[in-house]
């Protein structure tokens, strides 16, 4: 039976780290994920979970000691947010290396500077490269769905990955909503127990992590963990499936909303999907076939099967909560054109640069970039394609 | 506690000859006196950060290290070697470890002093059953004789280097020690390879075998940096002690302990013109900073005695 709740997004997120019995978790506090290692701390306090929990001195600590835990044998987490994630950037990379599948909850927020408390994804996207699993969630359901089946995708044996699970701060992390929770032990049963390969505590085997690793070894070692990541996409798949049976809730790769005869799609990923669906239908009542592709997984990009799903769009708008600086795209803007010309398609796509540092987004303001697809299909003209959305003028 | 030297050097070797460490360098002595103070039957996990030790003794597809052992990076050591110790912890609390273990990082004076040093502090704060051994041969030696805050005054290296305007390393050198002791850790120890590694050993064993977070800070000597023959690293090491600019002592539980005092403290000159680094100051017109040198070690020395209430 599940449980009918109303939690905010880090609530969700704090009872899924409680269910599924983590030994580890070392954290540092950073808005807006602060609250998750204050939930968890006051479930340690409680008894109402054996997880160690330590309070490091800082993010970067967070990471190594998650690096240390992990190699150990200990299932281990930690969250975090903005230059929390940025101060753990060089470890996020040696987790990966390792093949540690460590969880990590990243509350998104913008980058410093100037500085911001507020929701964009600078936070994640700068970490994109770092060899991590990431998925992002629409809503706090989603938040709490993804990490329930984080280390089932993490843990498998052809992946063998850290991965990020990624929401929107304040927006998700902190708005309440109506939320559906499975029962302790269903969840605990589905994620399982943690039976490493090899891991630092084996005392038949001991076990050594981290060499130095000349040319010779260097490069076969990242194809290596790129193969892990290649095969992420399958095994979410397959875990996805077997989430459904225990929630009823069925997830993909990516979301396609109204978009079996769209014209026009735009690509983006976490809380603004649901105002972009609510533009969706009420451009649908007014003929316009408007559609929706909203982004799960985000690493590895799933980049043949977004091309496939593209195929019918006439114009598509690549919605980025973030700046990449590279002057001509963002992240997404970036990946999906990859993908589409990998797929030998060439359609008209838009890029706009939303929302950063909690900029509201809203449905007026989507509905004009609905708006600028239709003028490019019907002018032919395609203007400036990289573009800013409601910057004051 | 018994010493045996000869028992003691015929323990089977946790730390294995063919690493590609210099002859005549102090880390690998270090390395396997402070593992020799392991029980036999206790296994252990090792943090490394990254150092001429970390580079030269795991190089893929082969290790020195014949305990589990683990390197992260270079400032992490002590953050990487908590997570581990409370891996243990939680493994052990679900039943599903039965064995001993104990946790050792090892770390230089650079991934120490400088850039370990806030994931020390946190670590030694947070209480775990570790223990800390900085290796602090004076310098970032791995990256090619660079100064750090555990660098001597007046010392030559390559960010300090003596010329006609500059007597080498303006600033004196931290003392980590003292400050580690005031987290009032379990234990701290300082040493060197004296007395046929008597103190180190026995520093060692009571750093593994005390609950809680300990630090040893070792003065290993660096025959690159410091520039002297390979053979001369035990003399340079006594005259450490023997001139107080090393001294042996110990924090137990806040008190502090001096385990040697010379008999005939000598003069600091004995133990700079044993190496390259201070060449520079016996030229006539630099002897003015032995004189400031000789009244920083002084003034360190009577002050550790006050504290020893010797």
């Amino acid at each position: 039976m599940s449980i009918r709740e109303r939690l905010s997004g880090n609530e969700a997120i704090a009872t899924a780290m409680r269910q599924v019995c983590a030994d580890v978790m070392p954290a540092y506090p950073i808005t807006p994920s602060t609250e998750l290692p204050q939930y968890f701390s006051s479930f340690v306090a409680n008894g109402e979970t054996d997880t160690i929990f330590v309070p490091v001195e800082s993010e970067h600590s967070a990471m190594s000691a998650c690096i240390g835990s992990e190699a150990a044998g200990a299932r281990t987490m930690s969250a975090t947010s903005s230059c929390g994630l940025a101060f753990m950037w060089e470890m996020l990379y040696v987790a990966a290396s390792n093949r540690l599948p460590i969880a990590l909850a990243v509350v998104n927020r913008a980058l410093s500077g100037p500085i911001n408390i507020n929701c964009d994804h600078s936070d994640a996207m700068g970490a994109r490269d770092a060899g991590w699993i990431q998925i992002f969630a629409e809503t706090n359901q989603e938040a709490y769905d993804n990490f329930v089946q984080a280390y089932r995708i993490a843990e498998h044996p052809d992946v063998k990955l850290p991965i990020m699970i990624c929401q929107d701060g304040f927006i998700t992390s902190h708005g309440v909503q109506n939320i559906e929770l499975l029962e302790d032990d269903v969840v605990k049963n589905f994620v399982g127990e943690y039976y490493p390969e090899s891991w630092l505590l084996n005392p038949e085997h001991p076990e050594a992590v981290g060499p130095y690793t000349n040319p010779p070894y260097y490069m076969e070692a990242k194809y290596g963990q790129l193969q892990g990541l290649i095969n992420a996409k399958k095994v979410a798949l397959e875990v996805a499936k077997e989430f459904k049976e225990i929630s009823g809730r069925e997830y993909g790769l990516f979301e396609e909303y109204r978009m079996e005869d769209a014209d026009y799609v735009m690509v983006m990923m976490g809380s603004a999907a649901g105002t972009c669906k609510d533009t969706v239908d009420m451009l649908r009542e007014e003929g316009i076939k408007a559609g929706l592709l909203k982004i799960r997984m985000f690493r590895p990009f799933p980049g043949e099967e977004i091309a496939e799903a593209l195929k019918g769009a006439k114009v598509i708008a690549c919605m980025d909560r973030t700046e990449s600086y590279n002057s001509q795209d963002g992240p997404i803007g970036a990946d999906v054109k990859a993908a589409l010309f990998n797929a030998g398609m060439a359609p008209k796509v838009l890029n706009y640069v939303y929302g950063l540092a909690g900029r509201d987004v809203t449905v007026e303001s989507l509905a004009s970039v609905f708006e600028d697809m239709k003028t490019v299909d019907e002018t032919g003209e395609i203007g400036d394609t990289y573009r800013y959305l409601d910057l004051r003028g | 506690m018994a010493y045996n030297f000869k028992e003691m050097m015929n323990k089977p070797e946790r730390f294995t000859p063919g690493h590609r460490m210099c002859a005549g360098c102090g880390a690998p002595i270090a390395v396997r006196n402070v593992l020799r103070a392991l029980k036999e039957e206790d296994k252990a996990v090792i943090t490394c950060a990254t150092s001429c030790l970390e580079v030269s003794t795991f190089m893929y597809p082969y290790t020195s290290w014949e305990d589990s052992f683990i390197h992260n990076a270079f400032e992490n050591a002590a953050a990487t070697c908590s997570g581990v110790e409370s891996a243990y912890r939680a493994l052990k609390k679900k039943g599903k470890i039965d064995d001993t273990y104990k946790f050792i990082a090892f770390g230089g004076d650079g991934g120490t002093y400088d850039i370990g040093f806030q994931s020390l502090s946190g670590a030694m704060e947070r209480g775990h059953d570790m223990v800390y051994v900085c290796y602090d041969n004076g310098a970032y030696m791995n990256t090619g004789i660079q100064r750090s805050s555990a660098t001597p005054q007046f010392a030559d290296t390559t960010t300090t280097p003596s010329g006609t305007q500059s007597p080498g390393k303006p600033q004196y050198r931290k003392d980590l020690a003292a400050i580690i002791a005031e987290h009032h850790v379990a234990y701290v120890g300082q040493t060197t390879f004296v007395q046929n590694m008597k103190d180190l050993h026995l520093k060692a064993e009571k750093a593994i075998y005390t609950e809680g977070p300990a630090f040893l800070n070792v003065m290993a000597p660096c025959p690159r940096g410091w520039r002297y023959d390979s053979p001369e690293i035990l003399n340079i090491c006594k005259l450490a002690v023997e001139t107080c600019y090393w001294p042996l002592f110990e924090v137990i539980d806040g008190k502090w302990v001096l385990n040697y005092k010379p008999k005939n403290k000598l003069p600091i000159e004995d133990f700079l013109k044993t190496q390259g680094r201070f060449s520079h100051l016996f030229k006539p017109e630099n002897e003015k900073y032995i004189a400031i040198m000789q009244e920083e070690v002084d003034k360190r020395w009577e002050e550790l005695l006050k504290k020893c209430e010797e």
